[in-house]
């Protein structure tokens, strides 16, 4: 460990030195000359960030063009990530973070621009803050946050004789996580042909951003084969899940063919998954929102724009992720896509509070999402561990539910598989 | 005049000694300055990252850190102890067989088929290689979609025809089969050219004597065609060995996390090697696995040319 200082100290101030020349040189281009700037902007899924967004930017800033890369799936940009900063270049010029790999990079602080400026320090809700600041410098600026409400097929419920509008669903949700798998069992005994939820994994995240310390303490220890809390969840999970899921992996091919073809009736639903099931789905007219989420409120992702010191052009760089960031492009995003700002400015904008979405049947999105984001009321702590613990445990789950061990003999090899993490 | 003649002679002798010397060195040392481009090239792009991924792996390192200091043989003991290391192992090596063998013998049947007085040579020829140009990538994520569990196309059909469905991303063999069919479809064709080449340099005039023998089609192609192609026959082994046990974008992009599935079903040592440097950034273990995976690499291919070497000398024996 105090190699791993010392060795980032003096990594840190070459590049401190070498970004001081570069600031210099960049800083002397942008005062004197608006020479001809190209920057990449590196997002994945759905940003929300649209041609014409950053048209306007490229009208408020004539010498710059803005280009920008998507990737397909947050793993892929992960990777990219990952194996760019280690190669030293190659990354875009704004590269979008999520949260759950935000720890890794925070031990690499050094290698990333300090985004915090005067009138920047009060734009976030303090806990997304907290998430990309290290040691005072914050290295990412918060695009969006996740709060979660329920989606549902007001069809389906309404066929397996459950209440079927929005207010008296979320009722009927009101409660526990067992309430939940209650009424799921309830509405897989009308035998609809739809299973109640996705699959194990996803429901499992719902649970997993409900604790502050859930699979790592706050000093970055590994607790998630002690903690009862992640066992219990494992098991409650896998018991609702024999029943009541359609076993479909999250973001796998047959997932998304799933969502298409309408094969489960409910889902958790972070505000960026509206834009998933209305773009997989687009032949389902039955989903709707209920404001309700089991034991509460939860987030469940979100994002960051992070400007990597690598970059040719990093104070327009700069400029741009801060302007992206900004509470108005957010609500734009938030219209396209669903994504939910979390910018605290942005709340109180009409345009924001009266969103609806016409394909969860004009269900109030701004009203709902905010009630939902008022519900979150714990922020797990993510270490660095955090993504390659999930993974152990996700696939533990899903190896119950493709029926190739059990519940215990799946847990065990978890267990295995997080220790040989360390 | 005799001293003058001396002093003219000297230089002249000295001359010729330098020339003499430059014409031995031009001999000596020129063959080698002409072929050590490649040499230079193969010290800096194989040779160097051998020996440095060999460094790395005896030291804890992080993938974007740099060095944490010596580890000695720590990574290599860890990585051996650990199950998913020899699943990968295992998943390899069914992978490689799986696809090797049946794609070997394709490729020589629709090499032996090319080989033949066909019409439109050029066009048959070229079409053999048209999925070798198609990208790795859209191939597998067109068959990762294919062979969907529940709505791929493939186990649509065997429902559609009575067969109960397969879990192709389940169990371990059928996702080996489902992954061996992509790398199949991707480099028989390749190989079936490159064994076309070999059986067109084959002598014609032995199978005009054979056939005058009386010798079938069968027989002019396993006592003629298959001893006379072993040069080739052992280059299409051994890069297919070395191509199939480094096997990664096509389990990597199987499926949605590119992990291998969750039992490690379709783990390959490549993805193990990705996984812990690139998901876990420990550069060290990751390097520990390269270094594992070139020996079990050499080994293979010495055994491989080993067995090539016995089957068609004992073939020889028999002509």
């Amino acid at each position: 460990m105090q190699r791993l200082r010392s060795a980032t100290k003096t990594l840190g101030v070459a590049i401190v030195a070498a970004l001081a020349l570069v600031a210099c040189a960049s800083g002397s281009t942008t005062n004197q000359s608006s020479e001809p700037v190209k920057l990449t902007l590196a997002t994945f899924n759905k940003f929300g960030y649209s041609d014409e967004m950053l048209a306007q930017f490229h009208k408020l800033h004539p010498n710059i063009t803005v280009v920008q890369n998507v990737a397909a799936t947050s793993q892929a940009a992960q990777d990219n990530m990952f194996t760019k900063l280690a190669a030293g270049s190659g990354l875009g010029d704004v590269e979008a973070v999520e949260v759950d790999w935000m720890p890794k990079l925070k031990q690499y602080s050094n290698l990333f621009v300090d985004l915090s400026t005067g009138d920047t320090k009060s734009r976030w809700l303090d806990w997304k803050t907290q998430a990309a600041t290290v040691n005072g410098k914050l290295i990412g600026a918060g695009t969006d946050i996740g709060p979660e409400a329920i989606c549902y097929r007001s069809d389906a419920f309404a066929k397996a004789g459950l209440p079927s509008d929005p207010a008296a669903v979320s009722q009927l949700l009101k409660g526990d996580w067992s309430n939940y798998y209650t009424v799921g069992q309830q509405f897989s005994k009308a035998n609809t042909g739809v299973a109640w939820f996705d699959s194990a994994g996803a429901t499992f995240q719902g649970l997993a951003n409900q604790y502050q310390n859930f699979f790592e303490a706050n000093d970055g220890s590994v607790i998630a084969t002690t903690n009862p809390d992640v066992k219990n969840a494992f098991v409650s999970v896998l018991n609702a899940s024999s029943s009541s899921s359609a076993h479909l992996q999250e973001w796998s091919t047959d997932w998304n063919a799933g969502l298409a073809n309408g094969a489960w009736a409910t889902m958790l639903c972070p505000s960026w998954m509206l834009g998933v099931i209305s773009g997989n789905g687009p032949k389902i007219k039955d989903w709707k929102i209920a404001n309700v989420f089991p034991n509460g409120g939860g987030n469940w992702g979100g994002s960051y724009l992070t400007v990597p010191k690598q970059g040719k052009h990093t104070a327009e760089a700069k400029e741009l992720a801060l302007w992206l960031t900004a509470p108005e492009q957010q609500i734009a995003a938030f219209v396209t896509t669903g994504n939910y700002p979390s910018q605290v400015g942005a709340y109180s904008n009409p345009a924001l509070t009266g969103a609806v979405n016409a394909y969860f049947n004009n269900a109030p999105i701004g009203q709902i999402f905010a009630d939902r984001a008022k519900a979150v009321t714990v922020t797990p702590y993510k270490g660095v561990k955090y993504a390659a613990i999930m993974q152990a445990v996700q696939d533990g789950l899903t190896r119950v539910e493709s029926k190739k061990q059990t519940i215990d003999a799946s847990w065990a090899q978890v267990v295995n598989d997080i220790k040989a993490l360390s | 005049m005799t001293t003058s003649t001396v002093v003219v002679k000297a230089p002249s002798r000295r001359s010729l000694g330098l020339r003499d010397n430059l014409g031995r060195w031009d001999l000596a040392v020129s063959p080698y300055l002409f072929i050590s481009p490649f040499f230079i090239l193969f010290a800096l792009v194989g040779l160097f990252p051998l020996a440095y991924t060999g460094w790395v792996s005896l030291h804890r390192w992080d993938l974007i850190g740099g060095e944490l200091g010596w580890a000695g043989f720590d990574n290599f003991t860890f990585v051996l102890q650990q199950r998913q290391f020899w699943v990968a192992l295992r998943n390899t090596a069914s992978i490689f067989l799986i696809s090797a063998v049946p794609q070997l013998i394709a490729a020589t049947a629709i090499a032996a088929a090319l080989d033949t007085h066909l019409r439109n040579k050029t066009f048959w020829r070229m079409s053999v290689l048209v999925p070798f140009v198609v990208m790795p990538v859209a191939v597998t994520l067109i068959f990762g979609s294919m062979f969907g569990e529940r709505y791929g196309l493939v186990n649509r059909t065997l429902s559609d025809i009575g067969l109960g469905p397969i879990r192709w991303h389940t169990d371990p063999l059928a996702s080996h089969i489902a992954i061996a069919t992509m790398v199949n479809f991707r480099w028989t064709g390749y190989n079936a050219l490159i064994l076309l080449a070999g059986m067109q340099a084959v002598p014609r005039d032995l199978y005009e004597a054979a056939t005058i023998d009386g010798a079938n089609w069968l027989r002019r192609f396993f006592l003629i065609t298959i001893p006379q192609l072993r040069p080739t026959i052992v280059f299409v082994i051994i890069t297919a060995t070395i191509g199939g046990l480094q096997i990664f974008d096509e389990p990597r992009l199987y499926d949605q996390n590119g992990l291998g599935g969750e039992d490690q079903q379709w783990m390959t040592m490549t993805i193990y090697l990705y996984k812990l440097g690139w998901n876990q950034l420990n550069f060290g273990r990751a390097a520990a696995v390269a270094w594992l995976l070139f020996v079990v690499i050499v080994a293979v291919g010495l055994l491989n040319l080993f067995f090539t070497r016995r089957i068609a000398s004992s073939e020889d024996g028999r002509r």
